[in-house]
Parts: structure tokens; sequence; C-alpha cells
């Protein structure tokens, strides 16, 4: 069908907003009085509505309609945000997601709205207001009606809204001499005259085409008005070069008529809306902007202006399916090993002008890695932008009070991480509010802030982006940690007796750990830690914690920026070859054998004045043809794990190189020394050394 | 009706085997195989198949006969089944036939050395031909790798 090619265009619309209405919301909850930010949220939903409506996503369009009823009466001061209304508006979002998400599963989108959609029109009703079904048959207005001037289902319930709550809504008709020569100018003060004692909720032709002048010599409005009858038309009658202003009051009974008309006429409504928001959805809140306008019609003609400001500044972007970067960068990894190829020919050929060529290509093929990486790189804000949700709710169910400060959420990680990431950094933001900070008596009893801080950062440093999160909490019970972690035989007494802080601290990771006291359903079933540490670490990354008592908890994660392409240093073992990652080599030396000591068994030699342990790389990895046993001076490369360290033997140090990651594909698996290969220039498979195996 | 099908044929200890024609993906001769420590003694290593690092098995050593060096005629058969992708080192590789699925018979329980299970059947063609054709996802099995992995440690 013809709707599916809409349908992707839907799914990615849909699910912006939803984050806009999600951030804006939780903003509208810190400033409560903020009316710009409810035009914002407003026109979000608005947006949303119309899109749903004309992908015939019924239950997406009423409750999102009921939801712009609701913030309608905010941003006309007419009711006050409170917590009950926040925990409501907070709920319809997630059914929003819910079906905005079984729509991208490729289901009907519907949901069961009904209880919200009840619950936002109490909002609206304030108390229950019996809208008296009005007696007066006064159809004769229906004959001013034309079909152009068919309200759509939120102006009808606004106009209703205003019947009922006493202010009179009037249908004015408007026509100007046939003398004049500024037409939009007398227009446009009608209109002024209008928005200085009341609302438009809708006008025929709409206030662009008036101000283009594009109309004959009439125009109508749906005006809600603040002054009686008399006074609207004295008002009106003193803008001079006007033909006849006709003032029509409108009650219940014709609104309920016009609603009838307006399904009669749904199906050429519904056509038309499904070809506007097709074809142009991000500009469909423009068109209703102009009966929004709630107060100085200044501000409604300056509002064309600025939403094409807007329009200019929006990125010039495209969307592009992932496979397809993928299979580019498939593609530019098959460039890179022949590019290593040609290298590695040209210098055996010794020809200058082949060098050259190749040192030429060599330059251009690396700008191009560059930019090939950068496409799939990734602001980490895409999973960030969840999180202040996600705190504001746990806090919420805790009874705690919880700030969640996000820095760096411009920081970009390739896009495979990305979509691995997100589940360990809300087991471990949950875990810092659940565990971490505290209730809030107990702050005020330590003389803390009432409100809880966690702060989550994300950042580069060298090939690495790290990503922090850091409470203000009660900080890890050490005591109590070690306690456990004897009593479920994670660590012996006596191994517990030796450990450091830090080590401690890193049990919280070990295999079936929970030190809360009551198993809650936000974190705590001891499945978590070592879950979160394995998937980061098979992302090749690391997991650290530090820790004060009393002062808070910082979780640090380490990971590559990108999981395609890394910088190696290739290394020979006998006939074979290896490569380290460059980003966990801390420095290359030549150990002797005389250096060695024995330390309870373990080989160690004095690296920068501290002892750290020897591997014999060829034992490891039981090379045929080499054994560093037989050498008295062996190349070194000194690895880092955190903050440990380790002296890897190798037999020779190649050089460093680029190299693509290659899988060893399903048959191959439970390797624990072995990560990964790559291709050599020579065509050769060389097999990528796991450094965080090597160090215990 | 009996189905016809095509088999690739190869030899393994002077016997042939057939694998069905729509496991194999190509016939590589041999190339460097780079070693994969601490794995069976059957999986020779990886080779680079075009870009794709693909693991290569001696299936000699699989099936317990004595391994051979590599010869002119040797092949690596390039095979997927159960979504893995796997190269079996062959003494030679040379034939394609027809062969109908009446002419398939159950195995017996031992043939040239190999377990029962790791065949489909028997099928005999062309004159006094016996062709063995194997079961593809027993010996691509790997739980069995995994009980070797852990008898080793």
């Amino acid at each position: 069908m013809e709707m599916n090619q809409y349908l992707s265009i839907f799914i990615d619309e849909a699910n912006e907003h939803l984050q806009a209405l999600n951030e804006n919301m939780l903003k509208l909850e810190q400033h409560p009085e903020d009316i710009s930010i409810v035009q914002v949220i407003f026109r979000s939903a608005h947006t949303l509505k119309g899109m749903s409506a004309s992908m015939g996503f019924e239950d997406l369009a009423s409750l999102t309609h009921e939801m712009e009823n609701v913030l309608d009466l905010v941003r006309n001061d007419k009711l006050k945000m409170n917590g009950g209304i926040f925990d409501t508006l907070f709920k319809c979002l997630d059914a929003l997601e819910a079906m905005v998400k079984d729509v991208i599963e490729g289901g009907t989108g519907r949901g069961d709205v009904a209880g919200l959609v009840a619950q936002l029109k109490g909002i609206v009703s304030g108390e229950p207001a019996a809208a008296a079904p009005a007696t007066a048959a006064e159809t004769s207005e229906l004959a001013l009606v034309a079909v152009h001037m068919l309200l759509d289902q939120y102006q009808l319930s606004v106009l209703q809204q205003s019947v009922e709550s006493g202010n009179p809504v009037f249908h004015i008709e408007v026509a100007i001499r046939s003398d004049c020569l500024l037409k939009a100018v007398r227009a446009y003060m009608v209109f002024d005259a209008l928005e200085r004692n009341g609302e438009v909720v809708k006008s025929h032709p709409s206030v662009q085409e008036i101000e283009q002048e594009q109309f004959d010599r009439s125009f109508s409005v749906y005006y809600i008005s603040r002054i009686d009858q008399a006074q609207l038309e004295e008002t009106l009658n003193r803008v001079s070069e006007l033909e006849s202003v006709t003032v029509t009051p409108v009650d219940l009974a014709s609104l309920a008529e016009l609603d009838q008309s307006r399904e009669a006429s749904n199906e050429a409504a519904a056509q038309a809306r499904q070809e506007v928001a097709a074809a142009a959805a991000p500009a469909a809140p423009a068109a209703p902007a102009a009966p929004e306008a709630p107060s100085a019609a200044p501000e409604a003609a300056a509002r064309p202006s600025a939403s094409a400001s807007a329009g200019n500044a929006a990125p010039r972007t495209i969307r592009v399916d992932i496979e397809r970067l993928d299979s580019l960068m498939n593609l530019f990894s098959e460039l890179l090993i022949d590019r290593v190829r040609l290298e590695q020919l040209a210098s055996e050929v010794r020809r200058n002008d082949l060098t050259e060529t190749v040192e030429h290509m060599a330059r251009v093929s690396s700008d191009l890695q560059n930019i090939v990486l950068k496409l799939r790189m990734v602001p980490v804000d895409s999973v960030f932008n969840r999180f202040p949700r996600m705190v504001r709710d746990l806090a919420k169910s805790l009874g705690k009070k919880v700030d969640l400060i996000i820095t760096g959420a411009e920081t970009e990680l390739d896009r495979t991480v990305i979509d691995e990431i997100g589940d360990p950094l809300v087991h471990l933001i949950r875990n810092s509010v659940d565990h971490g900070v505290e209730p809030i008596q107990d702050r005020i009893g330590t003389g803390k802030r009432e409100t809880g801080t966690v702060n989550l950062r994300a950042f580069h440093s060298g090939n690495h982006v790290f990503i922090e999160i850091e409470d203000d909490g009660r900080g890890i019970n050490r005591p109590k940690v070690l306690e456990i972690a004897v009593n479920r035989g994670v660590v012996t007494a006596e191994e517990a007796k030796k450990l450091s802080d830090d080590q401690i601290n890193m049990l919280l990771f070990a295999a079936g750990f929970s030190t809360a006291d009551k198993i809650s359903d936000i974190s705590g079933r001891g499945v978590g830690l070592d879950v979160v540490r394995s998937k980061i670490e098979s992302l090749g990354g690391q997991v650290s914690v530090t820790s004060n008592p009393g002062a808070g908890t910082k979780f640090s994660i380490q990971l590559p920026l990108t999981l395609s392409i890394i910088s190696a240093m290739l290394v020979k073992l006998g006939s074979e070859k290896y490569a380290f990652p460059l980003s966990s080599i801390v420095e290359t030396a030549i150990a002797k054998r005389a250096d060695f000591r024995d330390v309870h068994g373990n080989r160690m030699i004095e690296y920068r004045k501290s002892i750290i342990p020897v591997v014999s790389l060829a034992q490891l990895l039981e090379s045929p043809d080499y054994r560093d046993e037989d050498e008295q001076e062996t190349e070194m490369l000194v690895i880092r794990k955190g903050e440990k360290l380790a002296a890897v033997l190798v037999d020779e140090l190649i050089g460093q190189s680029e190299i693509v990651l290659k899988t060893l594909g399903k048959y191959l698996t439970n390797l624990d020394v072995i990560s990964g290969a790559t291709i050599l220039g020579d065509g050769q498979v060389a097999l990528i050394v796991d450094p965080n195996a090597l160090i215990k | 009706m009996a189905e016809e099908f095509k088999v690739i044929v190869f030899t393994l200890a002077h016997e042939e085997y057939g694998i069905e024609v729509d496991k194999v993906r190509t016939i590589e001769r041999m190339a460097p195989i780079t070693r994969v420590p601490k794995t069976p003694a059957f999986v020779k290593g990886v080779i680079n198949l075009r870009g794709i690092v693909v693991p290569v098995i001696d299936l000699r050593s699989r099936f317990g006969l004595a391994e051979a060096e590599a010869t002119e005629n040797s092949r690596i058969i390039i095979v997927a089944a159960n979504e893995l992708e796997v190269g079996f080192i062959v003494d030679s590789a040379n034939d394609v036939i027809d062969l109908t699925s009446d002419a398939v018979e159950n195995p017996p329980e031992v043939v040239g050395g190999i377990k029962a299970k790791y065949l489909s059947g028997v099928a005999k063609f062309g004159e006094d031909r016996l062709l063995i054709l194997l079961n593809l996802s027993e010996v691509l099995n790997r739980s069995e790798i995994i009980q070797l992995e852990q008898f080793g440690a």
C-alpha cells in the first residue's frame, strides 16, 4: 500500500515527538510556571495527533487529542499543573510510546486508551461539569456554515469548553469594501481588535492567506470573546473601509450540529489531512499555529517568520539505512587490506612513482576511513535522553528526590556500541538511584541536601569514550560487601583480608552478588552488575568503581570509539603473527631474563618502581616454534587493564598498523585469549590477542 | 517418485564421500592456515576466504583417521550448515554426480572407520562404487567440541 512509504517517516517522527514531549514535560515539571514550555509540548502533541490521524492510528490520535485539551487549558492559564496531572500525562506518554512501538513492530497501533482518556477528560472538566445539552434548535446558523468552515474535533472541543465555561463564542463574517486598496491591512486591524478581546479559533481563509492578501473580499472566523456581542460589534465597526460585519452567537447545539457535519465530511477531510501530513509532516505545526495564537496579534504576525527561520536552522541531514553503512564499512575494510598489501609491494618494488602513488592513496584512504567511521558515530544523547524520565519515575516510586545531571551528551560513539550500551547504563543508573542515593530522612540526618544528585557524564579521552555515573549517596559499605562476598563464597575469609578497597568495590561485579537488604523490583536481584560487566567487556570496554563512604560512588565505563577498525601492534612469535590493540599497550621495552623474580611461584619483573607479573605469550598460546625460555633478552609489551599492569613477552615487534576486526565465526567460540582476527597485508589471517584475558 | 539430487564427491583415506551440493559454498585449493590456540586438534585454524575469516577442520582427524600431509590434490571444501561456515580439508575433491534418493541406504554401524552418527547414508553408483554421505549437522555439532574442550582441560 501507499501508506507503507509514509510509515517509516511516521515512526521516525513520532519517536522524535515523543522524545520531545518527554523532555519538555520533565522541563515543565522543574518550571511549572513556564507557559512557553507548555506551548512547545502542545505543538508536539498537536503534530503527533495530526500525523496519527492521517495514518489512521485512531487510538493514538484520540489520546493525544485529550492531552491537547488539558495542555490547552494550562497554557491559557485556566488550569494549574499539579503532580496528578503530570503523572497522568506521563502515563499517557508511556501509552503513546507503547502504541508507537506496536506500530514499529508491524502492529495496528491500537491500545486501550479509554481509561487515560477518561482521566484526562476528568482533568479538563475539573468538577464533573455536566454539559447541559442545550435544547434550543437554532439550526438556522448552520446555513452560515459552509464546508470550508468545518472545524476539526480539537477546535470544536475548544469552542464547546468556552461555551460551557460561560465565554461567548461568535461566528463573525467580515466583508471589506470593494474599493479598499489595502485589504490585508484592514483584515489585520480586524484580527488585532479581535485578539485583544479574545481568541480566534479558526479563520477562513487562514491567517497566513489573509496576511498575504490571498482572499477575496470577505473572511470569517470562529471567535471566543471576552466581551459581549454589542461591544464586539462596536469594536469591529470602528475599523474603517469595512462593508459589513455579521456577528452570530454560537451555542452548544449549533456546535453539535457542526460536529455532525464534520463527521459527514470526515472522509474528504481525512484525505486532505493525509496528503498534508504525509507530504509535509514537519510543517504541520505551522498551519495550526495561527489559531493557536492565544494573546496578542503581533505574536501571530511574527509566527510565520519564526517558523520560517526555524526551518532554515534545521540540520541538513538524510536518513540512511544502517545496513548500507555496514556494507560501506565492509567494502572499505577490503580496500584497507589491499592498501596495506600495496604498501608492502611498493616497498619491495622500490619505484619512486609507484611509492608516491601508494602514499597518496594511503592518505586519501585514511581520510576516507575517518569519514566512514564518523558516519557510524551517533551522539550518546540517543541513549541518555531516556534517563531523565527514568530517574524521575524511579525516584518517585522510591520516595526519594534525585536530580540527574547529564554532561557531554554530544559525545559520539559507534552505532554498534550505542545499541548495546543502553541496558548496562540503565542498570548502573538504577543502581545509583536505588542503592546509592539515600532516602530523604537519611540525607537530612547526615546534613546533606534533601535532593540527591546523580551525574551522568560522557567524554572523549584518547581512543576511548568514558561514561561516568556518579552519585552523592552513601557510598559502598565495604565491610558489608566483604561479609556478603565471604558468605556467598565469592572470596574466602583469608583472601578477603588481603583485598584493597578498590578490589572490594569490584566484588560488586562478581556473579551472584547483591547488597540490598530488601530485593526491590528496581535493582538488587543480584543478577545485575556481573551482567553489566560482561556486556561492557564484550564491547571491548572496561568498568570500574570508586567510592567514598558517606560521600558517594562513581562507576566509570571505558569504551572503545569504534569496533570495526583499531590501531594495533603486530608482534611475531616464531612463525606466527599476533595483533595487540594499541589502546591497551602502555609501553614496549626489552626484558632481561636476569631481571625476572620469583614471587610465590609467579614470575614478576620490576617496571617503573613497581613489580608487575610476567606473561609468556608463547606458553599461553602454545607456540609451536618459539620458546622465550631460550632467550636472554626478549621484547616485552607492558599492557594495562584498568589500574593493573602486566609484561607480555613476545619474540619480535613488527610495528603498528590499522587493522580491520573480523570475527572468528560461530564455530570457534569460548576462546578466552583470542578476541578476533584480522587479515594482514599479505592476505594471511592474524589473531588478535585480548589483553584483558592476560591480566587476572 | 525418487528425488534426484547432486552430490560433491571427495576422497578421504581412499574412500569416497559425498556432501549435497547445496550445502557447499566453494571448493578451494589449500591456503595458508593460521593456527588458533586452545582448540581441539582437528581444528587446523582459520583461513582468509576473500576477506572472510573461516575456520578449517581436518576431516581425517575429525573422524579419527590418521592425518596426512597436504598434497597437490588436497582441497578445502567450504560448507555452510547450522548457520556455520566451515572449511573441510579433504584428500581430493573432483566430481559432482547425480543421485536418486532410492539409491541411498542406511549406513552400517561403521564405514571406513567412521561412526554411523556422522553419516546420513550409503549410496551405490557407477560401476560398483560406494559413496558415503555425510551428516553435516552431526559433523559440525558444537556440543561435541565443548565436551572435547572440557576433556582436554
